[in-house]
């Protein structure tokens, strides 16, 4: 039971941009997925979420294939916040946060008030989104991923565009929701952020695994020049945290 | 809500003025005391006041729907090429002598389905709207060439000035018989369209999130194409081409209702319906024994209105 790759290829075009990749989730546990510019990170996420065709393999959600699952049921199971932060028309905060709603058919205000709780955009509330900055929106549509109450978070690359603070208030949300037993899977760059959140690390080169598995077995100096190309310095401060920093080409 | 009771008691205050005035000004005492001008009401005015009702009802929903469906405020019918597709039918009928109402109905509702299908066809795998718009480009130039090609070949110019009259797009004379033809069809075409308005909010989140939130995109494709094609194309083949309501009437309302796409569809239907009907009455006060023609009376209060509403928002955004 849980959410996996199961043999995944996918082709956009003429190019195979996942190869034969599986890899189990589970609830209650941080999945971050790692790998270069190109590296076919997105479009796992995609295809984990039936957004994309699958050439050859599956995604099951509790042993079903996604792909044939009832758009509705599918929605309401997993929440996927895509990497392109655009709203296309200026609409109310509140109302952008209901739409997570949608595949529950309802409008519940304890959901919605949560989410909005969650990502501390409650005092935005009342604004419209082209009146936000960059971050707030990342934030409001964060929320909207969480009004739906999802079993399983995707997020491609949540922290691109937020400061400091709200990487690391973003990072600690993401950690609550596994704790909350959401089995959350998110797209990072930041090796540290990285290592500070992972339970396992599913590492992408090229659209095949390179190394699945518990953090500090995958994040590893050499694997990760093998995935970016980079030499990395790694400081294991007192507490166990470790901080990760390119030092050169590979 | 308010706002949409306000809009429905202009529709109404606008639907009895349009049965009020005309060439001939019938009172309302006329009306109970068996006065032979009642007879204007009933047969002319009646059906005319409840196609212009129809008519910009359906063109402001299928604007509001197609600027949220292609997620552009520039959007409306026209990119999809139905008004040209159902003139081109309408222009055949005419040309080719099957000069009956019915007739004329039959094949400008055919070609506009017709062009519907085609543009389904073309775009069946496409991922983003700006292969509609090409391809609504493409039939709609084409259907206007293959239209001037028709009255080209036209066997008489009593025919070319029949054809040129129905092009322009009136309401003038249009009879119980008009009104029983395209009614179905532009009220199934509004039913469609009605139903596309949460698919349209999560839209706006673009394709991946809107999907990924159980939005049927195929499904919506289907219903606006469709329900555009029904309820523009029945309103063309029987009144000839008014542009300028499905742009304009969104628009406008867009700063009243909020952005969310869904809310916006109930007020344009309304809008719309206010803005053809009292663009129509206004065509029939004209000094003289001629009418305005609708069409050409709506591109000239649209075209500067919009101009002015750029400008103005120009300003804003400048200052």
């Amino acid at each position: 039971m849980g959410l996996s790759a199961e043999g995944l290829t996918v082709a956009l075009g003429s190019r195979t941009v996942l190869r034969d990749v599986s890899a189990d989730f589970a609830t209650g546990r941080v999945t971050v997925v790692l790998g270069a510019n190109g590296a076919g990170k997105s479009t796992l996420l995609r295809a984990v979420a039936a957004l994309v065709r699958v050439a050859d393999g599956r995604v099951a959600l509790d042993g079903s294939d996604v792909a044939a699952m009832p758009a509705r049921a599918r929605a309401q199971a997993i929440g996927y916040l895509p990497q392109d932060s655009a709203v296309h028309w200026n609409m109310g905060v509140r109302d952008v946060v209901a739409l997570g709603r949608l595949p529950h058919g309802d409008d519940a205000s304890g959901a919605i008030a949560a989410a909005l709780a969650a990502t501390r955009t409650q005092e935005l509330a009342d604004r419209s989104v082209r009146d936000l900055s960059g971050g707030e929106r990342a934030r409001v549509l964060l929320a909207r991923v969480l009004a739906g109450e999802p079993r399983w978070l995707l997020a491609d690359e949540p922290l691109a565009s937020l400061d400091l603070l709200h990487q690391l208030e973003t990072l600690a949300l993401l950690r609550g929701a596994a704790a909350g037993r959401m089995g959350v899977v998110v797209v990072l760059h930041d090796l540290t952020h990285a290592a500070a959140i992972a339970d396992e690390v599913l590492l992408l080169k090229d659209g095949q695994v390179l190394a699945h598995g518990p953090a500090e077995t995958v994040m590893t100096p050499a694997y990760l020049a093998s995935a970016y190309g980079v030499r990395v310095e790694m400081l294991v401060r007192s507490d166990g945290r470790r901080v990760i920093v390119p030092s050169g080409l590979a | 809500m308010r706002l949409n009771m306000m809009l429905a008691l202009l529709v109404a205050a606008l639907f009895a003025a349009s049965l009020l005035v005309g060439k001939a000004w019938v009172p309302l005492d006329a009306w109970w005391s068996g006065d032979p001008r009642w007879a204007i009401v009933t047969q002319l005015r009646v059906p005319r006041a409840l196609l212009g009702l129809l008519l910009g009802a359906a063109l402001g929903l299928s604007g509001a729907v197609l600027q949220g469906w292609l997620r552009n405020p520039l959007a409306d019918p026209g990119v999809l090429g139905v008004s040209s597709a159902a003139a081109l039918g309408a222009v055949a009928a005419l040309v080719l002598g099957v000069g009956s109402q019915w007739g004329v109905f039959a094949a400008a509702m055919a070609a506009a389905v017709g062009a519907m299908a085609l543009l389904a066809a073309l775009t069946w795998r496409a991922e983003s709207p700006a292969a509609f718009v090409l391809a609504g480009t493409v039939l709609a130039s084409l259907a206007a060439a293959l239209t001037a090609f028709l009255i080209s070949i036209a066997p008489n110019p009593y025919v070319v000035a029949e054809v040129i009259e129905w092009l322009m797009g009136a309401l003038t004379d249009r009879g119980p018989d008009d009104l029983l033809h395209a009614a179905p069809f532009m009220l199934g075409g509004a039913a469609l369209l009605l139903a596309t308005g949460r698919s349209l909010d999560a839209l706006t989140l673009g394709r991946d999130a809107a999907r990924s939130l159980g939005v049927d995109l195929r499904r919506l494709q289907a219903l606006v194409i469709l329900g555009t094609g029904l309820s523009v194309g029945a309103g063309v083949a029987v009144t000839g081409v008014v542009g300028f309501v499905g742009l304009v009437v969104p628009h406008l309302l867009r700063p009243l209702v909020g952005a969310r796409p869904s809310a916006l569809l109930v007020p344009s239907a309304l809008g719309g319906a206010a803005l053809v009907l009292g663009a129509d009455s206004l065509c029939r006060l004209v000094p003289g024994t001629g009418e305005v023609r609708l069409g050409v009376a709506m591109a000239m209060i649209g075209a500067p209105f919009f101009l002015a509403l750029l400008l103005g928002e120009r300003g804003r955004s400048w200052g």
